[in-house]
């Protein structure tokens, strides 16, 4: 690999990464609420939730820049309080990544959470357990399978997004080229033919890679929790 | 221990109103759909009622007219669900430690050996739930309520999904446990004879009513009993103390009433109380005392009340000196021996076709803390 194809990878892996760890404990949140509580417009936060999967995401990116551009609304607030930049930076890269696979973590967790009997947070509360206690203790460990598999899942993919990330933060050597982006680059470059295809086999083995481990890894916790 | 409430849901009134004195056994019982398990939900606060009055040994759980309402988590009461639902991801140690752990310190006088002791979980501590069989399943979930230190045991039908012979595996424990600790007991049940087995005061319920309640030998009798458990298995149960046992031939002499009744009782020692049950259809009577059968069971007594039972048989209420026995007679024998109220009658039952309990009347508070 050269020096270019290993940023691009690095870079790709670290918002990745960076956007499941943002993006998960407000998916858990979500996911919590649209399976437990039954609050009125709990529709309108589903279906706002997955508009991702459906909007194309030049739509989200273009959002994204509305909102979060230095002269958006909470960009600007970031921009003028923190002196935080998300445009054209890989945390920008980030953030737009959170929001393309947080239909895909939600809806994992979301699953494993209506498999958790809820009359075994009853039984913990007539045990003396209180709602933090139970969700600890009883509630987050079954359903950590599902956890980890949206995570494994969200970070498989966002190693992958396109056209949000290229929309709200551009295709900057170094801070935004991910692997998809590098892989359209090289496309449009004269005689890129053959770093195209090198990067797609990347692309391909870590996309594998990430739904075999996802799948692995919950097996192995479900053995775990006894189920 | 004083239970009030009325909730309604979806054009079903629930409305019951129970008052018995602790410690003791009240079994709730009535077919399936009756309420009972609305109330234990109720009484563990997992339901909230339009209205109910509810306390326990002096403290009030709940009390909708002053607005006074103790949450689940502190209300210490051990519920033990018909499904059992041990925590999957926890080893029955774990589940037996989850509820002690969050007891109050103070509180904290039944201990992990005793349970482990009293349920037989010595062998099973390290084990998953699910490699548990459904009785040991019913006997963690019985330990991790009782070392939850609650004030009040709620067991809804814990033996419900299991088959006759595990059934037969749990029974033992509950009686032990009954007799044991001191602990207050509520114990839903749509079998009657777990009900004869287990309980000291009997609520007979029915379309979310309180039907009858008290001693279990007063609602053996009651009409709507027969609706519940069927025809067939309608008979009187009899508090008696055992007066001779005989281990070679497992027969012992139970006093009831104004005589003695030989049952088939091994466990039995003299001096014992018991209980017995006596199927209307298993009895037979006599106007004169018989003689020459093999039968080993004759009381004498009077006809307290005849009741039709259906178009072809009468319950006849024998009065056998304080307690009662039900004979199913039919129409014709009935006027053949021109049976009536306040007529002089011999009670033949077979031995073989008593079921007796050992049992235990209430005591005061047992040691149960370890020393």
């Amino acid at each position: 690999m050269t020096a270019a194809e290993l940023d691009a990878v690095q870079l790709s892996l670290s918002v990745a990464l960076r956007s499941v760890l943002f993006g998960l404990p407000l998916a858990v949140l979500v996911a919590w609420i649209l399976a437990r509580r039954r609050v009125a417009g709990r529709i309108f936060l589903d279906a706002f939730v997955h508009l991702p999967l459906v909007l194309p995401p030049v739509v989200v990116g273009y959002l994204l820049l509305l909102l979060f551009g230095t002269r958006g609304p909470i960009g600007g607030w970031l921009y003028d309080t923190f002196g935080v930049q998300l445009i054209f930076t890989s945390a920008g890269a980030a953030l737009a990544t959170t929001i393309m696979t947080f239909p895909l973590m939600v809806r994992a967790i979301r699953i494993s959470l209506e498999d958790v009997d809820a009359g075994l947070e009853d039984a913990a509360r007539t045990l003396g357990a209180g709602a933090w206690d139970r969700f600890w203790t009883i509630t987050l460990p079954l359903m950590l399978p599902g956890i980890l598999a949206g995570a494994v899942t969200a970070f498989a993919a966002g190693l992958g997004e396109f056209g949000a990330v290229i929309t709200f933060v551009s295709n900057i050597p170094g801070e935004t080229r991910t692997l998809p982006l590098a892989l359209y680059t090289a496309l449009q470059t004269p005689g890129g033919d053959a770093l195209a295809a090198r990067l797609a086999t990347i692309s391909f083995s870590l996309g594998l890679a990430g739904l075999l481990a996802a799948e692995f890894i919950a097996r192995r916790l479900r053995r775990m929790l006894g189920r | 221990m004083k239970i009030a409430a009325t909730h309604r849901r979806n054009g079903f009134l629930l409305d019951i109103a129970i008052d018995v004195p602790t410690p003791g056994t009240v079994a709730l019982f009535g077919r399936s759909g009756c309420g009972k398990t609305t109330l234990a939900n109720i009484i563990a606060g997992l339901i909230q009622p339009e209205q109910a009055a509810i306390e326990v040994d002096g403290v009030v759980l709940e009390d909708t007219r002053s607005g006074h309402r103790v949450p689940t988590e502190r209300r210490r009461i051990g519920y033990v669900f018909q499904d059992a639902r041990l925590f999957p991801h926890r080893s029955v140690l774990g589940n037996l430690r989850y509820g002690e752990h969050r007891a109050p310190p103070t509180e904290r006088k039944i201990t992990l050996d005793h349970v482990v002791a009293l349920l037989g979980l010595e062998r099973l501590l390290d084990r998953r739930p699910r490699e548990l069989s459904g009785g040991e399943r019913q006997r963690v979930a019985l330990g991790r309520a009782l070392l939850s230190q609650p004030r009040l045991l709620l067991l809804d039908e814990p033996l419900a999904s299991l088959d006759v012979a595990r059934r037969e595996e749990v029974l033992p424990y509950l009686e032990a446990l009954r007799d044991d600790l001191a602990v207050p007991i509520i114990y839903v049940s749509h079998q009657f004879d777990e009900v004869m087995r287990l309980a000291t005061h009997v609520v007979l319920m029915d379309n979310g009513r309180v039907v009858t309640q008290g001693a279990v030998e007063q609602v053996s009798l009651h009409p709507q009993l027969r609706a519940i458990v069927g025809a067939e298995s309608v008979g009187s149960v009899l508090g008696g103390t055992i007066v001779a046992a005989d281990p070679h031939t497992g027969l012992a002499a139970v006093a009831v009433g104004n005589g003695t009744l030989n049952v088939t009782l091994r466990t039995a020692r003299p001096g014992a109380a018991v209980r017995v049950q006596v199927l209307a259809r298993d009895v037979i009577l006599a106007t004169h005392p018989p003689e020459g059968l093999s039968v080993r069971n004759m009381l004498e007594g009077r006809i307290a009340y005849i009741v039709e039972d259906d178009p072809d048989a009468d319950l006849v209420h024998v009065d056998v000196g304080g307690a009662t026995v039900l004979a199913r007679v039919t129409r014709a024998a009935l006027q053949s021996l021109s049976l009536r109220v306040g007529m002089q009658i011999w009670v033949l039952v077979k031995a073989v076709s008593i079921r007796g309990h050992a049992f235990l009347a209430p005591r005061p508070p047992l040691q149960i803390f370890s020393s």
